[in-house]
């Protein structure tokens, strides 16, 4: 593996007793697109939110690169490069579209214009409903906000929370396509995936998350081809 | 339509409405006539828009449901009133305990006791802020509640009396010489909340109302700017109340209760959650109705020998409150909703009519 972005030892998380990840170990390895896989429950968001600041771990160390953040307050955590794409889409439905990046920029205080160009080209369709209130776009529309809002912050690594939820097959395509141009242009991506197959096939590494362990890990192509896996996420 | 012509039009407007003011400042009696209820609408009218973009500022823009302005509203309004009693006129306001021997020849300018009343409201906003700001929606509101409520009773406690005057209230409370100080203040005032509103910081507080975990997610730093709202729209309110002391020249501690706040949401309501335009423009509305256009109900009235049944004083509040509800019926998001006066919303909706009224007549045929 290359250059380690950020390290995850031992990482715990409680809520109110229950123990939602039980120690887990990870590496994001710079430039890379890393996916953590795993059913309802197994502690993947826990994970995200914890690396992001939301979420306090109870244990374990969250490194990038080299740095300890665990703990550290999310606006820390944003400043230092990393951006989280929440879960269920949670744009900002009052704001307009314009209004929506410029918050995802909100800890820059240097010229957006560029970024703004660079997001309105990667999702023309943005452009176009620039003056719509978020809250009106279409389900697949409110995903490329989410994500367009998250690369406004100039993200070193991008950590995405199922981007694929509820969006129709052929959205969650496009989505995944933009998700590996963005890898591409440089950015790292973490992204947790029900969709298990769609996450496989374009993540460099992946990890089977059950019940807040890692059971599994691998290339991606490995884990698709993997018996135990095909079985418990990709129905086959 | 071009920006410019939608410039235009807006200057050409606010000059109208200021040249109302001047009209009605320079042309009207102070009292006495029909006329000169125009006056009171317009300046309490004024001073009522200001406590209701405070209000605004910290309900409908950052989605704090605080319930406190009637207590920085007091807090401004004794501070100011405190330090403007003229030094002549102390002995006979504070007859019955004294006055402080510190206070006794302290007499602040008007505007820097204005001022120094907004700071105080502020003051206590970042005190109390810190703990208070943890709790969420309903909660937020009773402690804010309670908070007003302490004020007031601390604000009227013996061990002030030498201060506060106690329950006695202050009386000989100084305004402006002119009729224009209100206007100039609140309109000062409520460009400086536009401008907030406008600014990176307002895109952070509509954020933070709108999700609070997308805005910290971003990187938004939520109790720093939950405290940063309530402090400024506290600041607001505090000089509002300052503003209320100036207009009504005496208070005491029973001024600001508790429905002093439920009026100023009421119009906060009214005009719509996260609106500017709206509060002021409700602000207006529902003053002039109070104050005016309902006050004939107040008095008993002959339709030839008629008498109408059911007028007289205080039947004009049930008729507010009628109206009242009808309005949150007909409007649920208030007259502006979350939107801001729009020219082109106006033209529009004569256009969208028109277009309507054009479809339907061909449907007919």
């Amino acid at each position: 593996m290359s250059d380690v972005m950020l390290k995850i030892e031992d990482l715990r998380i409680n809520y109110g007793g229950i123990e939602a990840v039980k120690g887990i170990s990870f590496d994001v390895p710079q430039g890379k697109i890393v996916t953590l896989i795993g059913a309802n429950g197994a502690g993947k968001s826990s994970t995200l939110r914890s690396i992001a600041g939301i979420v306090k771990p109870s244990g374990g160390k969250i490194r990038l690169n080299g740095e300890d953040i665990t703990g550290k307050a999310p606006n820390y955590i944003v400043s230092k490069g990393i951006t989280l794409v929440p879960e269920g889409r949670r744009i900002f439905p009052d704001l307009t579209v314009a209004e929506n990046l410029r918050v995802g920029a909100y800890l820059r205080k240097d010229d957006l214009t560029q970024d703004m160009e660079r997001v309105y080209t990667l999702f023309p369709r943005l452009k176009e409903r620039e003056w719509q209130a978020g809250g009106t776009l279409s389900g697949g529309e409110q995903q490329m906000l989410a994500v367009a809002r998250a690369l406004m912050s100039r993200p070193k690594l991008i950590m995405m929370d199922e981007p694929s939820l509820g969006l129709a097959p052929l959205v969650v395509r496009g989505i995944f396509d933009i998700i590996k141009t963005i890898n591409a242009e440089g950015t790292t991506v973490l992204l947790i995936e029900q969709n298990a197959n769609m996450a496989l096939k374009i993540a460099d590494w992946g990890f089977v998350l059950e019940t807040g362990r890692i059971t599994k890990q691998g290339t991606g192509a490995e884990l698709l081809n993997d018996a135990s896996v095909k079985e418990a996420y990709l129905g086959t | 339509m071009s920006k410019k012509k939608k410039f235009l039009l807006s200057a050409v407007s606010l000059l109208i409405l200021a040249a109302l003011v001047v009209v009605v400042g320079e042309f009207t009696p102070e009292s006495g006539s029909q006329w000169s209820n125009l006056r009171t609408v317009l300046q309490l009218g004024a001073v009522y828009a200001l406590i209701a973009v405070s209000m605004n500022l910290c309900n409908g823009f950052t989605g704090l449901f605080s319930l406190g302005q009637a207590g920085f509203m007091t807090l401004g309004a004794y501070t100011y009133a405190i330090f403007t009693i003229p030094v002549s006129q102390r002995a006979s306001v504070y007859y019955l305990y004294g006055v402080a021997d510190w206070l006794s020849n302290v007499q602040l300018p008007l505007t820097v006791a204005l001022l120094l009343g907004g700071l105080m409201a502020a003051l206590v906003a970042a005190i109390v802020g810190a703990p208070v700001l943890r709790l969420k929606s309903d909660y937020l509101a009773i402690a804010t509640l309670g908070l007003a409520e302490v004020i007031r009773i601390v604000v009227a406690s013996s061990p002030l009396n030498r201060i506060t005057n106690g329950s006695m209230g202050l009386t000989a409370i100084p305004g402006y010489s002119s009729y224009y100080g209100i206007f100039i203040v609140v309109a000062v005032c409520i460009a400086l909340v536009a401008l907030l509103i406008n600014s990176s910081y307002g895109r952070a507080f509509k954020a933070i109302r709108d999700d609070e975990i997308a805005a910290e997610a971003m990187g938004i730093n939520l109790p720093r700017h939950k405290q940063m709202s309530f402090i400024i729209s506290s600041f607001f309110a505090g000089i509002g109340g300052a503003l209320m002391a100036m207009y009504m020249g005496a208070i005491s501690s029973t001024t600001f209760t508790i429905s002093v706040t439920y009026f100023i949401l009421l119009i906060v309501v009214i005009g719509g959650m996260g609106s500017i335009t709206g509060s002021i423009i409700s602000a207006f509305l529902v003053i002039a109705a109070r104050e005016w256009w309902l006050r004939p109900l107040d008095q008993v009235q002959y339709i030839g020998t008629f008498k109408v049944p059911l007028l007289k004083t205080g039947f004009r509040m049930v008729v507010f409150s009628v109206i009242l509800m009808i309005v949150v019926l007909f409007f649920r998001n208030g007259i502006m909703g979350d939107k801001e006066f729009n020219w082109d919303r106006i033209f529009n909706a004569f256009r969208g009519k028109k277009k309507k009224a054009a479809v339907s007549g061909g449907d007919s045929k």
